[in-house]
């Protein structure tokens, strides 16, 4: 525990001593906020529901961004050995650089509980769905960390790790739009393994096991599955 | 302290360690000496837990590296070749991040900084970003990184390569001021710093060891078949001949000339291991020649490594 705090700790200062943080963060807020103030006044009501529906697809290109340096940069400039080295395990590494991007990524939509906020004061908003959307997004941001981290873990390359990472977490987003190319007995399974459904029944403010273990299975697997690179790594 | 036993590992087919087996004891200094691609940053890499061997065991002090590599990871400091560090960070921020990875306790950990910046030569460049150093200042945080725990083995690979003289100098100077205490392992092309420097050579081809032996004695094997330079003025060369042969007349001498001096050069060579040179000075005492010159050529660990490891 104290190791993946160490190492956690230490990613998460890392975002901030180079420009990478500041740069995304921005993006993130100017892109999110632009699509949704501008269409807020004309929708007129006082909700989050499309900033909210408007974040699977926006993290699925900027969480690999986040996370896309985690591996790749340590095993590029061969820190990475010194890291293996030191007495920590797999398990250690995996969920610290985890929880470092976890947490940037809850940092990065910090900023944007002033949207909350203004908006309760020009109108009447519905707290549930609010906090719903926020934990909702912990979660989704939390699984497209898991699925960026593993793509990081399999390449010396930043930018192939980006590319795979968006793919796969964008595939994510949109496989339930897709729905209607898939056979009938299939489509239920193939369903469920959208995550934009998952995330928008829990933006609605119902909090559903079946959508909490989606995501954190997504998570657990992901991090399992970089577990296992590193373990054929070595 | 450290035992391998049939250590073997292939890289897809590529067979970069055959079956290999060593001891090291405590305390001892040994040099992992081969050419380039002989297996040597393998077998430290297996050592250090970084590589997984395809066959074969180490054990530290009867932990299995398979089974046990976190028990020989604290036991362990390891500097990788041209030691690979996070070169965004400060060097005060990357040994402290070491230090709390590694387990120094928070109280102790500012003191373990102060005496590794001394014993490394750090003080300096606390403040600095490591990318701003150079490679001889980088090798020395990678030293202060695998020293912190102040572990019983040290692993070092190549920890001179790509140094200047001056550097090169200084980072033996610690390296043989910590091994009074400490096990180490290094490995190096450079012949002369594995014999200035170890206890042991071990001299790797092909991921095969092809010696393995003290450094004094593999220097000592190489007297055999030696040869004596002779520089002589004033005297005949037959003479000369005739009078050393009565040493030992299986004595092969060959005359390589006279100069404008006058003086004559013999290269004598024997092929036993006896130093016949007290001899040859006897005899030529009787006489009234005069010595200009008189040289024993070994055999250096430079003619050693190439003999055991050139092709064919």
């Amino acid at each position: 525990m104290r190791q993946i705090m160490n190492i956690a700790v230490k990613e998460f200062k890392d975002y901030f001593i180079s420009p990478i943080a500041y740069i995304v963060i921005s993006l993130f807020l100017v892109v999110t906020g632009w699509f949704f103030f501008s269409t807020f006044f004309i929708f007129d009501s006082a909700d989050m529901r499309r900033f909210f529906s408007l974040l699977p697809l926006i993290f699925s290109f900027v969480i690999p961004a986040v996370t896309m340096r985690l591996f790749s940069e340590e095993m590029n400039i061969g820190s990475y050995e010194t890291l293996l080295t030191m007495p920590v395990s797999f398990v250690d590494i995996a969920v610290g650089k985890f929880a470092a991007a976890l947490i940037f990524t809850a940092c990065m939509l910090l900023p944007t509980v002033s949207y909350p906020i203004s908006i309760a004061f020009v109108g009447d908003m519905d707290l549930g769905p609010v906090l719903g959307g926020y934990i909702g997004a912990i979660l989704l941001g939390g699984a497209y960390c898991a699925v960026g981290i593993l793509a990081s873990s399999l390449t010396r390359n930043q930018i192939v790790a980006f590319i795979l990472g968006a793919a796969i977490c964008f595939t994510l987003t949109i496989i339930d739009k897709l729905l209607f190319f898939v056979p009938g007995p299939l489509a239920g399974i193939v369903g469920f393994l959208g995550s934009d459904t998952h995330f928008a029944s829990i933006a609605k403010g119902v909090v559903d096991s079946r959508d909490l273990i989606y995501f954190v299975s997504v998570m657990v697997l992901g991090l399992f599955g970089t577990n296992l690179v590193m373990k054929e790594k070595n | 302290m450290i035992q391998v036993e049939n250590l073997t590992k292939y890289y897809s087919d590529f067979c970069a360690v055959d079956n290999i087996t060593l001891e090291i004891k405590k305390g001892e200094i040994l040099g992992l000496l081969g050419p380039n691609g002989a297996g040597k940053t393998t077998i430290l890499r297996m050592l250090t837990g970084f590589f997984k061997p395809t066959s074969g065991t180490i054990d530290v002090e009867q932990n299995s590296i398979l089974t046990d590599s976190l028990n020989i990871k604290k036991m362990i400091g390891y500097l990788p070749e041209s030691a690979p560090l996070y070169h965004n960070m400060l060097v005060y921020d990357y040994l402290e991040y070491v230090a709390k990875v590694k387990g120094v306790e928070k109280e102790k950990r500012m003191d373990r900084l102060r005496e590794l910046s001394d014993l490394c030569g750090l003080s300096g460049i606390m403040h600095k970003s490591i990318e701003e150093l150079s490679k001889g200042l980088k090798q020395r945080v990678g030293l202060a990184h695998a020293m912190m725990t102040d572990p019983e083995i040290l692993i070092l690979d190549e920890p001179t390569s790509g140094l200047d003289p001056n550097q090169i100098a200084e980072i033996r100077k610690i390296i043989r001021r910590i091994g009074r205490r400490k096990t180490i392992v290094f490995s190096t092309h450079i012949l002369s710093e594995a014999e200035a420097t170890c206890d042991r050579i071990v001299i790797l081809n092909r991921g095969r060891v092809v010696a393995d032996d003290t450094t004094a004695n593999l220097t000592k094997g190489a007297y055999r078949g030696a040869c004596i330079r002779l520089s002589l003025c004033s005297a005949e060369e037959k003479e000369v001949t005739s009078l050393l042969k009565e040493i030992d007349p299986e004595l092969k001498i060959v005359t390589l000339g006279s100069d404008d001096s006058g003086a004559v050069s013999f290269d004598i060579k024997s092929s036993s291991s006896k130093d016949f040179r007290k001899d040859i000075y006897l005899k030529i005492r009787e006489t009234d020649w005069i010595i200009l010159e008189m040289s024993r050529e070994s055999h250096t660990l430079e003619k050693i490594f190439q003999e055991l490891t050139m092709e064919n």
